[in-house]
């Protein structure tokens, strides 16, 4: 195993510490210290633990948010005092976010606290997409809805919801890339995801640091292409002719921006 | 980020301080104090001595409580013996301290015999002598190669040490660390990142005693008691004179392998600058030495770090209680 190592070094040895960095990714070796392997097959069980952070404490997110900004957006009501709270927990740095769970539920497992703590990180964007969503919905196609006699649950089960897709996928692409970037602080309460070898560098070295952050780099890439593959997908094709076909494109947030102001 | 979570930690301390004063009542001061007092009067009284007033020492320290603590120490008992002692006691690490000295902006500063072997004298952890006495020698002659004198090591040592609550020791009849063998597969072990790689943590304990434990978690260092109290933690490496370990009830395990190295802390300073101070001043620096023990240096310790008072009116209480200074 050593001497592939070496190997791989002297080719990418060009690319300076990205080389090594590279090299730390694909073979394992001793940690700085010795007494411990890193890198390699032993950054699988992190990857795992990322992805098992970020899928749960995504799933949490939406379980919560989703609901909560579809009734809001239907009824036009609380958005206000819902928006302004889960906005203001965006500005709680998410060091102290997992901080205070650990803090104050130290028998919890640390991997709960995190999950907690990132789900609640993951919460405003979805929350606000979900709203606006909803509200830009043409008050046409609602009124239509209501005037074939559909129910409240109906008009959101099959026109609001429907409609609102596209805008709630791109909160849920915000909040994932977010979660797996902030995930990596989870080693300092013990919780081993990719964030060790970029935390403990004095074991894995500054091949680890960097090894480490272009896999999480490349972790967030791959899941913002693929949910925006997915929000392409469930984009409802009225709206894609509306756009002119051009959905998911860079204006989202200017959109997003716009809808809110011709909200009310 | 790190000062907020050290700071809730703070308030979490702070509040459960309070809360426990209020409980406690007076058996509470009765426990904390007597340590120090114990052994009062055993090392007799300092000896002033005017003669010394025409030098002038500068007492250092490295950036910690227990640093801060030894150098106020060495500077009041040393103001007592009537030397002349400015302080200078928050220098960062070893290498700043050291060039501190030789560069004579401060006289001397407390190092600790492992660290000196380690980082200044280039040992490998695995060369590392288990006895404190020979680790002393050999930095001695270390430092000596380089002009500067390490005066005798003091009682205590501030090393690693597996530590387990009182309850947890009680349950499974521990007294050692080889008394973990056979149960060490059920319990987690909590410890810093670095101690899967270090020779007197995980590495140790896996290669000295043979010891397999149910999982290994590596937490920030400054949750090292944090686990065990809450639980999480089975076994967690601390060190040794952690404040808490006497207030939060918990138990240090002898290491009968001797796989800690020694970290004995000792007085390093100029040659030329012993011999101009004179024969009282190695006299005062054993007298003061004497009482440092392990468990007198985590109560000092608690006393800065958990009653939250002044390193100097501690290190002051530890020189009236033994009787080093005042009445």
């Amino acid at each position: 195993m050593d001497s592939g190592g070496g190997r791989m070094s002297t080719t990418l040895a060009f690319l300076g510490d990205f080389g090594d960095a590279f090299d730390y990714i694909f073979n394992s070796r001793e940690s700085q210290a010795g007494g411990a392997r890193v890198g390699g097959t032993e950054l699988l069980p992190l990857l795992w633990t990322h992805l098992k952070v970020t899928a749960l404490a995504m799933a949490i997110a939406i379980a919560i948010s989703l609901p909560i900004g579809l009734a809001l957006g239907h009824t036009g009501r609380g958005a206000f005092a819902a928006i302004s709270i889960s906005n203001t927990g965006r500005a709680v740095p998410s060091v102290a976010l997992i901080a205070f769970f650990v803090a104050f539920f130290p028998s919890t497992p640390e991997f709960w606290n995190v999950t907690v703590a990132l789900a609640l990180l993951a919460i405003p964007p979805i929350l606000t997409n979900a709203y606006v969503g909803v509200r830009q919905v043409s008050r046409d196609a609602v009124d239509a809805a209501r005037g074939m006699g559909m129910s409240g649950t109906q008009i959101v089960r099959s026109v609001e919801f429907p409609l609102a897709l596209p805008l709630i996928f791109g909160g849920i692409r915000t909040s994932t890339v977010n979660v797996i970037a902030t995930a990596t602080i989870a080693p300092l309460v013990g919780v081993l995801t990719l964030g060790d070898p970029i935390i403990s560098g004095s074991v894995h070295g500054r091949a680890g640091q960097i090894g480490a952050s272009i896999v999480v780099a490349a972790l967030a890439i791959a899941a913002e292409v693929i949910l925006a593959a997915v929000q392409r997908a469930v984009t409802p094709t009225g709206i894609k002719l509306e756009r002119g076909g051009a959905v998911g494109s860079p204006s989202r947030l200017g959109t997003l921006k716009r809808r809110i102001q011709t909200a009310p | 980020m790190k000062p907020t979570r050290l700071l809730i930690a703070l308030l979490v301390l702070v509040c459960a301080a309070v809360f426990v004063t209020a409980c406690g009542g007076d058996d509470d001061d009765e426990s904390s104090a007597p340590q120090a007092e114990s052994t009062a009067a055993s090392s007799g009284k300092i000896q002033r001595n005017d003669a010394n007033s025409k030098v002038q020492l500068t007492i250092g320290s490295k950036n910690f409580t227990e640093q801060k603590v030894l150098g106020e120490i060495y500077a009041q008992g040393l103001e007592a013996a009537g030397y002349k002692v400015n302080k200078d006691l928050n220098l960062g690490d070893e290498k700043t301290a050291l060039a501190a000295v030789k560069s004579d902006e401060i006289s001397a500063y407390p190092e600790y015999t492992g660290t000196a072997l380690l980082s200044f004298f280039g040992k490998k952890a695995d060369q590392l002598p288990k006895d404190p006495q020979a680790a002393y020698e050999e930095a001695k002659a270390g430092f000596a190669e380089d002009g500067l004198v390490a005066f005798p090591p003091t009682p205590f040592t501030s090393s690693n040490e597996v530590a387990v609550l009182q309850q947890t020791a009680d349950e499974l009849g521990l007294k050692t660390i080889s008394d973990l063998k056979g149960k060490s597969q059920d319990l987690t072990l909590y410890g810093s990142p670095e101690c899967r790689q270090r020779l007197d943590c995980l590495l140790g304990l896996q290669q000295v005693y043979g010891l397999k434990f149910k999982k290994f978690v590596p937490v920030d260092i400054a949750q090292r008691h944090e686990v065990l109290t809450s639980g999480r933690a089975d076994v967690s490496i601390v060190f040794t004179t952690d404040p808490q370990i006497q207030r939060e009830k918990e138990v240090l395990l002898e290491d009968d392998q001797g796989m800690f190295p020694p970290y004995n802390s000792t007085l390093v300073m100029k040659q030329e600058t012993a011999d101009e101070a004179g024969a009282d001043l190695q006299k005062t620096v054993e007298m003061l030495q004497e009482q440092l023990t392990d468990e007198n240096m985590q109560e000092l310790n608690a006393r800065v770090d958990l009653d939250k008072k002044d390193p100097a009116v501690v290190a002051e209480e530890y020189l009236t209680e033994t009787g080093l200074i005042g009445g």
